[in-house]
């Protein structure tokens, strides 16, 4: 990705209501075409962020760099992007296709040429034929396909989608998720996206921006934001993470209770207090042979059927808890019940050690 | 890497926003609309506060004035009797508004809407028009005499009476938001708990809407202290500040005593204020969001009782009207009961004839026009402009403040301001254009609530929507907040219309023969003793008013019915 050059590029962007600091000296670059998403936990800064971009609230120093010219300081309306906000913002009182063509209707196109390039538009988010209706006609999702042709219609260079998808209720919103993707790939926008829900970012981004507190905590593709979290934040973030303080006994080597487990050497000094974190369904249970290999001796307190798997809460021997997912399948062969004692594996590469005991280590 | 971030953040200039061609345009008008308030509201009552401390030579005096007003026994007299009056009409107006204000909210009332319509007449009809119709009624041959036990109407009885007519509507409003909103949970949870109907009103109702009743009172009190209209009237010899204001400086050419008296009418409006901020500091909202509505339950004897109450609220507010027109139809009252219209022709009581009525419906259509032209774009650029922040928060402040003047001193700030010499203004001091500025100004906070109010229903991210799209602000104004707000538009246009019909305190001090108003004449009328003229001038104001909301109500419900496609409500 470095060998390219960046569409956008943010330098060391900060912003100050007052006292508070919502920005903490951002830098970031988003490579053309790429899919981007802002993700943290409400407060972290991410529509901050956003809006300074767009230049609706303009930051308080720091750089931001648009298609190689500098756009700091520039209003809204001398920058080159489409926005979707979580409202949509549709003006009521104008029919779809006056929405949609809203733009394009006070420049020199001749009224044929917008009417086109109107229809094109409704095509492409799939609301042809909706053109006379008016906003509050449609249906939340239809609304949301509204806002994005509107976006889209003056061919922006920059697409900021503002929690987008946040107003529609479970089902339509993961169908429009993967319209959404789809359509960026076809048109390829360069697309930032705010959103404060981590399965969303997962499956949409070409790239996330974890965010906590006015800072960058990771930026990574999907799977290494999941995988390798940076740090235990982010690790706490997005998906399920069971956290553990435990001692370094050695590099490589970690004591948790009465066992010593493997682990990868993380650069930490020897002793106390380093937080230990397994994500549930890394947590093995077949295939495991007595003493070896990372194991530890369990019992099964309870368990939570989830559906497709089941949660299970395992006491370990030094009383602490530890969740682990099992299959439908791993549950029925094994006779899986609570009460039951249960030896279980942590398979070294997929533990991660973090700085600092548990709690301090969640919270940055 | 840390490193660089750090330099990064110690080095940084500030990023200065740059402002395009358009926001330059947006500011320019926001000067100039500051510029317009300066010069139509700040220093006119700059003036009146220099008055204030000057001699008849315009050398300063110090607080020698305000010394001779203390020490003039009947200055202080009516002092004490406009506090006096304002007291007890505050008490009745707030005592009968909260009954007909709970009845419409918290009862099974049948025919609320028709009671309601009936509760805003007041509103239509010049303050002089309750005292009027009093006089017919209680006045020395008034039908209902008898029930004054020998008492005259001409004072402090007949002045309460009218306004607790006058102030009504504006406490009934207030009331009815504060007692619309309630949260039924917590009516459900004091019954659970076996409360006892009186103990859930003190702790449940009174509670919820304190802060409803302080403010009402205080609008009341505020109404009742500096209204002119019913004292002027009805008041006999039973000075109150506003008659005396007018005295000073109509009468005797007293500038500087006026300027006083003025001052001192403004001190409620500050107090109230006052008193709001320490209130609303306290006020916590108790309706959260996932309140459950109080729907009234029918309650057969509460129910009835209220209607009886309500009921006679209504007949009396309906028996001054009546009584008002009545008194403009009968031939000789009250010897001659028969019906004529020759009350009607004014050009039997002066030169003016109908006159003054077309120079009341110019005024009136110039200030619906022009005011809500000026105080709604002005409201959307204090409301919806990006930057200059502080420039918008002074036009803001600026345009609350004739809230808390009332006319007499407005009008009276006016003559001393236009009617300076050395202004190069002053030559619009005796023209219609004097009248149509100074009425905007004397009701512009309402209309700039109720345009604010409006724009923040809109959605604050059409701007940034309209910029994305490269549409100036201006256009965006145009095609979307405006047909979105038009019904408030209209709102204030009609609030601006009636008001305009109506108001005699501002206007009284700057009208010339040419621009003689219907509202003024029906006063000069009254006081040269042809009442009936008088009353039929108010009914013709009244109808006028009534005709204009009517329009609007038709109007709102055509535009409702062409435009529900969008319009969720």
């Amino acid at each position: 990705m470095s060998g390219r050059h960046p569409y956008l590029r943010i330098e060391f962007v900060s912003k100050n209501f007052g006292d508070f600091q919502a920005l903490k000296s951002i830098s970031l670059d988003i490579y053309p075409g790429e899919f981007v998403c802002f993700l943290g936990p409400s407060g972290c800064g991410k529509t901050t962020l956003l809006r300074a971009i767009a230049g609706l609230d303009i930051q308080t120093s720091g750089r931001i760099l648009q298609a190689g010219g500098d756009i700091s300081g520039l209003p809204p309306s001398q920058r080159d992007f489409g926005i979707v906000f979580q409202s949509y913002a549709l003006f009521p009182n104008l029919t779809v296709a006056a929405n949609v063509g809203y733009g394009l209707a006070g420049g020199k196109m001749p009224r044929a040429d917008i009417d086109k390039r109107v229809s094109e538009l409704l095509a492409m988010v799939g609301l042809s034929g909706q053109e006379l209706k008016y906003p509050a006609q449609l249906s939340g999702g239809q609304q949301q396909r509204v806002a994005l042709a509107r976006a889209l219609a003056m061919s922006p260079g920059l697409l900021l989608l503002d929690e987008p998808l946040s107003a529609l209720d479970a089902r339509v919103r993961q169908h429009l998720r993967a319209e959404l993707k789809q359509l960026q790939r076809r048109i390829n926008v360069t697309t930032i996206m705010v959103t404060h829900d981590q399965e969303e970012a997962l499956a949409i981004a070409d790239r996330i921006v974890v965010m906590n507190e006015g800072r960058i905590e990771q930026v990574g593709t999907p799977i290494e934001i999941y995988r390798q979290p940076a740090a235990a934040f982010v690790a706490d973030f997005v998906g399920q993470m069971n956290f553990l303080t435990v001692d370094i006994e050695a590099p490589g080597l970690i004591r948790l209770g009465q066992a010593v487990l493997e682990a990868p050497d993380a650069n930490l000094a020897a002793g106390h207090g380093v937080t230990l974190c397994i994500r549930p369904e890394d947590i093995q249970v077949r295939g495991i042979a007595d003493g070896k290999g990372n194991t530890l001796l369990t019992k099964i307190e309870h368990m939570e059927f989830l559906g497709s798997f089941c949660r299970a809460e395992l006491r370990l021997a030094c009383g602490r808890a530890l969740h682990a997912d099992f299959s439908i399948n791993a549950m029925r062969d094994l006779g899986l019940v609570p009460g039951q004692e249960l030896q279980v594996a942590l398979p070294p590469e997929r533990i991660r050690l973090f700085p600092g005991e548990e709690k301090a280590a969640r919270h940055g | 890497m840390a490193d660089i971030a750090l330099a990064g953040t110690a080095t940084a200039p500030r990023i200065k926003a740059k402002v395009s061609g358009e926001e330059w345009g947006a500011r320019a008008a926001l000067l100039v609309l500051g510029a317009y308030l300066v010069i139509t509201l700040a220093l006119p009552l700059y003036t009146l506060l220099t008055k204030s401390v000057q001699d008849k030579n315009g050398q300063f005096i110090g607080l020698a004035n305000f010394a001779r007003y203390f020490d003039d026994p009947a200055m202080l007299q009516s002092l004490g009797n406009t506090v006096y009056v304002s007291i007890l009409g505050t008490v009745i107006t707030i005592t009968l508004a909260f009954i007909y204000a709970y009845a419409l909210t918290r009862t099974c009332l049948r025919g609320r809407g028709l009671f309601r319509a009936i509760a805003l007449i007041p509103l239509l009809a010049p303050s002089l028009l309750p005292g009027l119709a009093l006089i017919y009624l209680f006045g020395n041959q008034g039908i209902l005499k008898f029930v004054l036990l020998g008492h005259e109407v001409y004072g402090p009885i007949g002045i309460v009476i009218g306004e607790v007519f006058f102030a009504f509507p504006h406490a009934l409003m207030i009331l009815i938001t504060a007692l619309a909103v309630a949260d039924a949970r917590l009516y459900e949870a004091a019954e659970s708990l076996r409360a006892k109907p009186a103990r859930i009103f003190f702790t449940v109702t009174l509670p919820g809407c304190r802060y409803g009743l302080v403010s009402a009172a205080l609008v009341v009190f505020t109404l009742i202290f500096t209204d002119f209209g019913v004292p002027k009237v009805i008041g006999g010899s039973y000075n109150v500040l506003a008659t005396d204001v007018y005295r000073q400086v109509i009468g005797q050419f007293n500038f500087q005593m006026g300027a006083v008296v003025g001052l001192i009418l403004l001190l409620p409006a500050v107090l109230s204020f006052a008193v709001d901020r320490m209130v609303q500091r306290k006020q916590v909202a108790l309706l959260s969001a996932r309140a459950v509505p109080l729907q009234p339950k029918p309650r057969q004897t509460i129910d009835r009782l209220f209607l009886v109450l309500v009921a006679l609220v209504a007949g009396f507010l309906l028996l001054v009207l009546g009584m008002a027109v009545f008194g403009s139809l009968a031939k000789l009252w009250p010897y001659n009961l028969s019906l004529t219209l020759k009350w009607y022709d004014f050009s039997r009581v002066g030169t003016d004839g109908w006159g003054p009525y077309f120079n009341s419906l110019r005024l009136a259509a110039c200030v619906a026009l022009i005011g809500t032209t000026i105080i709604f774009s002005g409201a959307y650029l204090i409301e919806k402009s990006r930057g200059a922040t502080r420039l918008r928060m002074v036009l803001h402040f600026l345009a609350m403040i004739p809230l808390a003047v009332p006319g007499i001193v407005l009008g009276l700030s006016y003559i001393f301001f236009f009617n300076a010499p050395d202004n190069p203004l002053n030559f619009i001091y005796g023209t219609m254009a004097v009248l149509v500025v100074n009425t905007v100004c004397h009701f512009y906070t309402v209309s700039h609530l109720t345009a604010v109010t409006a724009l923040k229903q809109v959605d604050a991210e059409f701007e940034a929507v309209g910029a994305s799209l490269k549409v100036p602000f201006y256009r965006t104004f145009w095609r979307v907040t405006v047909p979105i707000c038009l019904p408030a538009v209209l709102d204030i246009a009609v609030y601006l219309f009636i008001n305009a019909m109506t108001t005699v305190s501002a206007v009284i001090f700057l009208y010339s023969a040419e621009t003689k108003l219907m509202s003024i004449n029906a006063i000069n009328t009254d006081d040269a003793g042809n009442t009936a003229t008088a009353c039929a001038m108010g009914i013709v104001i009244v109808a006028t008013s009534a005709i204009v909301k009517g329009l609007q109500v038709l109007v709102v419900g055509g535009l409702e019915r062409r435009t529900q496609a969008w319009r969720k409500r």
